[in-house]
Parts: structure tokens; C-alpha cells; sequence
């Protein structure tokens, strides 16, 4: 195999990759927002649930929670709902793993909506009282004070422990070989296998690389502008 | 009825009863100094004006009117608490001027939210405040870039933009050094006239004795002296009022 077609072939499973992280962020990002708000509630069995929810979402390695989400349903309820898509999507339209992508895009999104609800709550939590009650003495409603006032405070406050967070996922989507999704390091895994190639799988480690040079730019990019201000 | 009427306030934390039966009476148009040692419960007594606490007795009537009546079953909704805190501004030890807002926006923010006029309208009464607390220069600066004394006027500004009827004060010159008081104290003063109504929390005795036309002296959650500034700083009746002047002059 020519240098070139090793890179067309790591990259189709790059796509992938980059495909669990960008619906990893685009939905665990949102969800984590209501999660938090549950952690912090006044209402203590939904902070319990909440908390407990979260503790067990990040005290397991997410390996595991892929293997849960994936193989649970099979033998659980004996209805294995992600093989059964996997099936009837190769089936139907000769495309394979769709079944195992869904699952790997359920596990990424709870675990990371969870670490994005911890870094949201600690945001919220960091902003001084006395914004607040600046807010209320001047007659504001609370979410015309959350809206106009915390939340950008709160997002300048996130951005950098965000940014770690998405860092990390872009290297994280790996796992997803464990339940053979054919992301890049299982694509470099297979020509190790059929093509009896070692030097691919280090060659992965320049697509990460450079889509992280990327992220940091971008990111950094963000921080500045929210730099304008001190809180 | 006096302007502002303030009787019966009692306020506990857990079992430390904070404020023990507060009362008294301001006129419009006057300014109450509030002088006493730290933890005698001035802090509270503010917050309970301004329904940042809510007393469990007493009762708050302004102009008349009976905004809130701590004994009674009432539940106060939210609205309503906004609503009573609107006869009420408030500036704080520290400043609390919102950070991602320049000086003309922290001052437009509130009147904007609450439609108290159109854009043009509420922009110019910024402005005029702006002025009037000696910042027009600084319309466009962040908070983060201001001296402590420039970031307390911004705040007097702010809470000058509601029109509330009486403006408070907690400890407004605490948080500065020394050498900045005096710009935030003669803002205060020069906001002196028939209409303003203000209680001003403060350690700064010549100030108070200045510029107030009453004096309270709180120690432990009662209010020990009430009385022209003549008559506390100068005759004071009270033999804890007395040590606590004493104090306060030694250092
Ligand atoms: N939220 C609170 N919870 C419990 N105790 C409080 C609270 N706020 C104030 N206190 C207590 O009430 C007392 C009076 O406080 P404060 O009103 O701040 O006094 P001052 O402003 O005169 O220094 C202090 O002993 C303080 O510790
Ligand atoms: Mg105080």
C-alpha cells in the first residue's frame, strides 16, 4: 500500500472519529446544562439523583458504559436493539456498525454531558452572591439575572476548563474500537492485521495532533474575546 | 405617618436573634446615619429594608403604605417582593458593578429590563447621572478598568437610574483606600435635597455627623441612641454610645 492510500484509509475512519465528537458536543454540551441545574436544585431528591447519577457516570471508566450501553439491552431484556440495527441497516442499505455507532454516541453523550455538568455547576456556583443581589435590589426578575448578568460571567469562567474537556474527547473517541467501531485506531489495527503494517498505527497520532493544534487555536481564539472583561 | 416608617423589625439567623425590635421613622428628604460596632446588625438591617432578609416580624410602610408586614400570613410572590424593593436603592460595601457591562450599560441595564422608557430616554438619564457622579469620561470603560472610588460611583449611578425613594447605603467607603473616600462621600452629600431620602450605613463619623440629620447608634441588634448628630455625637446619652465615640476617636 502507497503512503497516500494508507492516509485515504486511516482517514475514512478519522471521519468517524471526528463524527463522535462533534455529536458528543453538540448534544452532551446542552444536556449538560439541565443536569446541573438538577445538582444544584433546592429540591433535595432531585439533587440526590442528580449527584448520585453523575458520581456513578464519572466514577466508571467509559469503556465500561460503552460495553453497558452496547451489550445491556441483549442480555437484560433479551432484545439486543443495537445489533438489531446494525442488522437491518446493513441489510437494508449494506451500510455496517450503525447499530454500534448509536451506542458509542449514547455512552459519549451521557458521560460527557455529566463532566460538562460539573464544569457548568462549578461556573454557576463560582459568581459571587452579591451579583445577584445587585440584580435583585435593582428589581430584576432571577432569570432576567441569570440571563443579563451570571451567564456570561459563567461562560468566561468555563472556557478553559471547557476547552480541556473537549481536548480530551477528540482522544477519547478511540475507545470506540472496544465494541470494534471502526474509528482510526481500528482502522490502523486492520491493516496491522491484513496488510502486516506497524507504522500506521503511529502515523494516527498526527491526525490527532493536528485536529488538536486546531481545537486550540479555535478555543484560545474564544477566550480571548471574552477578555475584555475581569470577574 | 412619616415618610418611611419602620417598626418592630426583628430578625434571627438559627437562634441568634440579630435584630432585636427596630424602630424608627424618617421624613423625605432626610438622611439617616446608621453608626455602631461591626456585627451590631446594621448589614442585616439594611437587607431587611431592602428584602435581601425578610424580618419574621415588623412591619416596612412607605408614603404611607404598608409594603410588608413580617407577622402577617401573607406570602409574599415574587412580584411583589420586586415590586417593594423598587421604593428602595441600594449601594453595597462592594460595589457589585456587573463586570461585562461598560459604566453607561451597568447604569442603563435595569431601566432597560424593566421599560422605564425608550432607549434614548433611559440613555440620556444615564448620562445625566454619569455626570452628576463626576465619571463622564468613563462612559465606555469596564468596570475592571476603575479605581475603587470610580467603580462605588458607577454603583451610586446605577441605583440613582430607578428613582427609588430612599437610597441606601452600606458602609459605601469601606472597601477603598483611604484617599478615595472622599470622592464617593462628597457624591453622597451632593445627592443631599428635599427629594432624596437616604440611610447611610457608615463608619465615617465627621461625615455622618455632617451630612445627617438623624443618627442611630446600634449595638447588639437594638438601636441604643436616636438623635440629631448634635445630640448623639455630642451629648450622647447612652454610656455605650459614649465608649464606642470614645473608640472610634482614639484611632
Ligand atoms: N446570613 C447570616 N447567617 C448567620 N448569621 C448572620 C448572617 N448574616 C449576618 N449574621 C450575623 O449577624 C450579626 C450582625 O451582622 P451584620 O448585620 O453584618 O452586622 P454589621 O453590618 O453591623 O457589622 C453578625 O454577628 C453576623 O455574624
Ligand atoms: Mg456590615
Amino acid at each position: 500500500m502507497t503512503f497516500l492510500q494508507v492516509t485515504l484509509f486511516l482517514w475514512e475512519g478519522f471521519k468517524l472519529s471526528l463524527l463522535i465528537f462533534a455529536v458528543t458536543l453538540l448534544c452532551g454540551a446542552p444536556l449538560g446544562l439541565p443536569i446541573a441545574f438538577c445538582s444544584m436544585s433546592n429540591f433535595k431528591p432531585l439533587k440526590a439523583v442528580s449527584k448520585v447519577f453523575v458520581w456513578i457516570i464519572r466514577g466508571i471508566p467509559l469503556m465500561l458504559q460503552i460495553f453497558v450501553i452496547y451489550y445491556v439491552p441483549g442480555l437484560l431484556f433479551e432484545y439486543p436493539v443495537f445489533a438489531k440495527i446494525d442488522r437491518f441497516f446493513f441489510l437494508e442499505y449494506g451500510i455496517s456498525d450503525t447499530g454500534r455507532i448509536v451506542a458509542v454516541l449514547l455512552a459519549f453523550t451521557i458521560n460527557y454531558a455529566c463532566y460538562f455538568s460539573e464544569i457548568y455547576r462549578g461556573g454557576i456556583e463560582s459568581i459571587s452572591q452579591g451579583q445577584y443581589e445587585a440584580g435583585y435590589v435593582l428589581g430584576l426578575t432571577k432569570s432576567q439575572i441569570f440571563r443579563k448578568i451570571i451567564l456570561k460571567q459563567v461562560i468566561k469562567r468555563i472556557v478553559p476548563p471547557m476547552s480541556n474537556e473537549i481536548i480530551t474527547l477528540i482522544k477519547d473517541t478511540a475507545l470506540a474500537n472496544c465494541i470494534l467501531v471502526c474509528e482510526i485506531i481500528k482502522q490502523a489495527k486492520e491493516l496491522a492485521a491484513t496488510q502486516a503494517l506497524v507504522w500506521p498505527l503511529f502515523y494516527t497520532g498526527l491526525f490527532y495532533l493536528i485536529f488538536v493544534g486546531i481545537l486550540t487555536i479555535v478555543l484560545g481564539k474564544i477566550e480571548k474575546k471574552l477578555d475584555y472583561f475581569k470577574s | 405617618m412619616a415618610f418611611l416608617e419602620i417598626k418592630n423589625i426583628k430578625k434571627s439567623f438559627g437562634k441568634y436573634e440579630v435584630l432585636k425590635d427596630i424602630s424608627f421613622s424618617l421624613e423625605k428628604g432626610e438622611v439617616l446615619s446608621i453608626i455602631g460596632s461591626s456585627g451590631s446588625g446594621k448589614t442585616t438591617l439594611l437587607r431587611c429594608i431592602n428584602f435581601l432578609e425578610f424580618s419574621e416580624e415588623g412591619t416596612i410602610s412607605v408614603d404611607g403604605n404598608t409594603i410588608y408586614d413580617g407577622g402577617s400570613l401573607h406570602k409574599y410572590t415574587d412580584a411583589e417582593i420586586r415590586e417593594n424593593r423598587l421604593h428602595f436603592g441600594m449601594v453595597f460595601q462592594s460595589f457589585n458593578l456587573f463586570p461585562q457591562y461598560t459604566v453607561l450599560q451597568n447604569v442603563t441595564l435595569a431601566p432597560t429590563l424593566l421599560k422605564r422608557g425608550t432607549a434614548e430616554e433611559i440613555e440620556a438619564n444615564a448620562r445625566r447621572l454619569i455626570e452628576k457622579v463626576g465619571l463622564s469620561e468613563k462612559v465606555d470603560f469596564y468596570p475592571c478598568q476603575l479605581s475603587g472610588g470610580q467603580q462605588q460611583r458607577v454603583a451610586i449611578a446605577r441605583a440613582l437610574a430607578l428613582n427609588p425613594q430612599i437610597l441606601c447605603f452600606d458602609e459605601p467607603t469601606s472597601a477603598l483606600d483611604p484617599e478615595l473616600t472622599g470622592e464617593v462621600l462628597k457624591v453622597i452629600k451632593g445627592l443631599k435635597g428635599k427629594d432624596s431620602t437616604m440611610i447611610i450605613v457608615t463608619h465615617e463619623m465627621d461625615f455622618a455627623k455632617n451630612v445627617s440629620d438623624k443618627v442611630i447608634f446600634m449595638a447588639d441588634g437594638i438601636i441604643e441612641e436616636i438623635g440629631t448628630p448634635q445630640e448623639v455625637f455630642d451629648n450622647p446619652k447612652s454610656e455605650k454610645t459614649r465608649s464606642f465615640l470614645q473608640k472610634n476617636d482614639e484611632i
